[in-house]
């Protein structure tokens, strides 16, 4: 609690036992007034205060103007005619109670989601003549060796120099399980060292290091305002001046009808009573309050998961999702070649595998690479005399046998006959003395989730998926139909990624919006036009991640589906506080106007009413389920 | 040139009014409060001294909201 929140408890709870024990003193006339005046202005005084200022500074249609006139107006009337002062009070009092209520809930949740992307470092150890010295890690230079003791965090990007640990990455990633990391990996910002001591070498300075980046994008998030939320500041500009206007149509002109046109009494109270009421109910609060808050909400427990979304908006616009476009390399794809698949023809398989790793020993091609890690546990011979032939492969002795590893071309020119694969991939042909003895093919493996995340799509309103690579067309569709993906483009450079993404756009339906998720530099462009450009975060560079709308921290793509469902969750709530909180405040509008609502239910439909779309709009943090 | 302070205000209609107040002040180029946060992004114009601009942007908040604060010292 606040300084300012307890003050304004003692003032409710003074107030309000004022207020009830004057109710059994029997006063009456001028110093009841009197004597009631004394928790009116306890309870009261910072908002006449303040509408009078509004006032002076020509803004005077507020919330605290709609009040002080509303509990004025009560205290007339019950002046002239010796009535009840309580109900002014009263309305005085909920309102403070209302208004306390709602800064300390939003208070208490703006710390809950601030710890949720507490993740800053506050320092950075540096060794010093032999003693480790904290520094703010702002002071510190790229290329510094800095410490990193067990159960600290990371402060600044950087490459391990000595020692290994486990690092907790779950604060960036959303990732539970904990990462192995040796001397000479690369080491994140924001992640928590668990085990070990670890000496780091900073690559970065630590406005540009990860956590940085990420704070600075959560924080700027709610800055940019969704649709709804522009609809309630323009509707509440609109709406005070309304409403204050009809509360005095409403005190005057039904009066003056029945005192001219009816010859019928007046009955100034009742009508000037209906138009305070009326001036009560009608505070906006509760939508003003409860809509950035789903939205902050939101996005603070997206970013939870490893989802960062930059802005309201974005949130809104991914909720509308129809289309989605993946970019297939990194995206629904590892990114890494392995070995998918070997053929051996008289020979055994481990034997094969064996010599193809011997002749590639001392290549550092991504495809030897890749057979050489799929050999690992293998005994290797050391290649003689290898001899490489420009475009087609190499020609090799290992353990005394001539081996050829190469394209179909290298067999061809060799004069050996192989059998042409037509599997997808890169593939390997091998010979040894001579004799064709089969292939090896390697490929980019899809990711574990990408199956699943595009299942998931389906099941929250995904009408079509799309791939897009610049991969050839028989490894494309290898890759759509084992993920089902609905549509694919081959063969596409990075101009044509945009062509193909406009057309799309061009046929979304009316309403829906265009979802594009990609990793490479290539896509950076395509990013940006997209309705909403998905990042992944961790593998992505950082020119994919500036353009934008929604980081992965952990290149899941079933994050996408999870994603869309927070969208779709938190758009909901709002929609609820929006449609909850002007029905019941219009229908108690009517009831006012028509005499049937006193201020005791005005002051529900403003208070109450609040209250319940703040507790609605803090379920938007709770995203576990989802 | 952009800076940020942190800011103590009650309502988020109260933050959207200190927008609107020192978004006017001269040597404001653009400004931002975010009430969730609560923070203020203000850009300077080019060749302003920010803590003279900081003070005109807090008296003119104060005037309209009696009991806001901004941390620019």
């Amino acid at each position: 609690m606040t300084k300012k929140q307890k003050k304004n408890l003692i003032r409710i709870i003074i107030s309000s036992v004022l207020m009830i024990s004057l109710m059994f003193i029997p006063v009456q006339g001028i110093l009841r007034f009197i004597l009631f005046l004394v928790p009116y202005l306890i309870i009261g005084y910072d908002i006449l205060i303040k509408a009078g200022k509004g006032i002076i500074n020509l803004q005077p249609f507020d919330e605290c103007f709609l009040m002080s006139i509303a509990t004025i107006g009560a205290m007339v009337i019950a002046v002239t005619t010796d009535g009840d002062y309580i109900e002014a009070i009263a309305v005085m009092l909920f309102y403070q109670v209302g208004e306390w209520f709602q800064s300390y809930a939003v208070g208490k949740s703006r710390r809950n989601i601030s710890e949720l992307m507490d993740i800053r470092p506050d320092h950075a150890n540096i060794e010093e003549n032999g003693e480790i010295v904290s520094i703010d890690p702002d002071e510190v230079e790229i290329g510094t060796i800095i410490t990193v003791c067990p159960g600290e965090k990371i402060p600044i990007d950087g490459v391990i120099t000595e020692g290994s640990t486990v690092l907790d990455t779950s604060a960036l990633t959303g990732e539970s399980i904990p990462r192995k990391v040796n001397p000479g990996d690369e080491v994140l910002s924001g992640c928590i060292n668990q085990s070990g001591l670890i000496r780091v070498k900073t690559t970065k300075e630590f406005d540009d290091s990860t956590v940085s980046k990420i704070l600075e994008l959560v924080e700027n998030a709610s800055s940019r305002k969704s649709r709804s939320e522009n609809f309630i500041t323009k509707f509440a500009r609109v709406y005070t001046p309304v409403v204050v206007f009809s509360a005095l149509a409403l005190a005057i002109i039904p009066p003056l009808i029945n005192l001219i046109m009816l010859s019928r009494p007046a009955h100034w109270h009742d009508w000037i009573y209906r138009a305070l009421t009326f001036l009560v109910i009608s505070c906006p609060c509760a939508l003003v309050i409860s809509i950035p808050l789903s939205f902050f909400a939101g996005i603070g427990g997206a970013s939870r998961e490893g989802i960062l979304i930059k802005g309201s908006n974005y949130l809104e616009m991914l909720s509308k999702a129809g289309i989605v476009v993946f970019d297939k390399t990194g995206t629904l794809t590892k990114g890494v070649f392995e070995v998918t698949e070997i053929k051996a023809e008289n020979i055994d398989k481990e034997e094969l595998l064996k010599y193809a790793a011997s002749a590639e020993k001392y290549s550092n091609h991504p495809i030897a690479l890749s057979i050489k890690k799929a050999a690992a546990d293998l005994e290797i011979f050391e290649p003689q005399s290898t001899e490489e032939i420009a475009g087609k492969g190499i020609k090799t002795m290992v353990n005394g046998k001539h081996v050829l590893a190469g394209n179909y071309k290298l067999m061809q020119s060799e004069g050996i006959t192989a059998a042409p694969s037509d599997s997808h991939g890169t593939v390997i042909y091998f010979a040894v003395d001579g004799r064709y003895r089969g292939y090896i093919i390697i490929s980019d493996m899809i990711k574990d989730g990408s199956e699943s995340a595009i299942k998931q799509l389906s099941s929250c309103g995904i009408r079509k998926t799309v791939m897009l690579t610049g991969d050839n067309a028989s490894a494309a569709a290898a890759v759509a139909g084992k993920l089902s993906i609905d549509k694919v483009y081959s063969e596409l450079l990075p101009s044509d990624k945009v062509e193909k993404t406009e057309e799309l756009l061009y046929s979304k339906n009316k309403g829906e919006s265009l979802v594009f998720v990609g990793d490479g530099v290539n896509d950076a462009p395509v990013l940006s036009i997209a309705d909403i450009g998905i990042a992944m975060g961790a593998m992505g560079s950082d020119a994919a991640i500036e353009a934008s709308d929604i980081v992965l921290m952990d290149d899941d793509p079933r994050k996408i589906s999870k994603a869309i469902k927070i969208s779709k969750k938190c758009l909901k709530i709002v929609n609820e506080n929006i449609w909850f909180s002007i029905g019941v405040k219009l229908l108690c509008l009517i009831l006012g106007a028509l005499g049937f609502a006193n201020m005791w239910i005005a002051i529900f439909a403003d208070v109450g009413v609040m209250v319940i779309a703040v507790l609605n709009s803090i379920r938007c943090l709770m995203l576990k389920k989802l | 040139m952009k800076k940020t302070y942190k800011i103590e205000v009650d309502c988020a209609n109260c933050a959207s009014k200190m927008e609107t107040a020192a978004k006017k002040i001269e040597g404001v180029k653009d400004a931002n409060v975010n009430f969730m946060t609560l923070k203020m992004k203000v850009e300077f114009d080019e060749g302003t001294h920010p803590e003279t601009v900081m003070d005109n942007v807090f008296k003119a908040c104060r005037k309209i909201e009696p009991d806001c604060e901004i941390y620019y010292k």
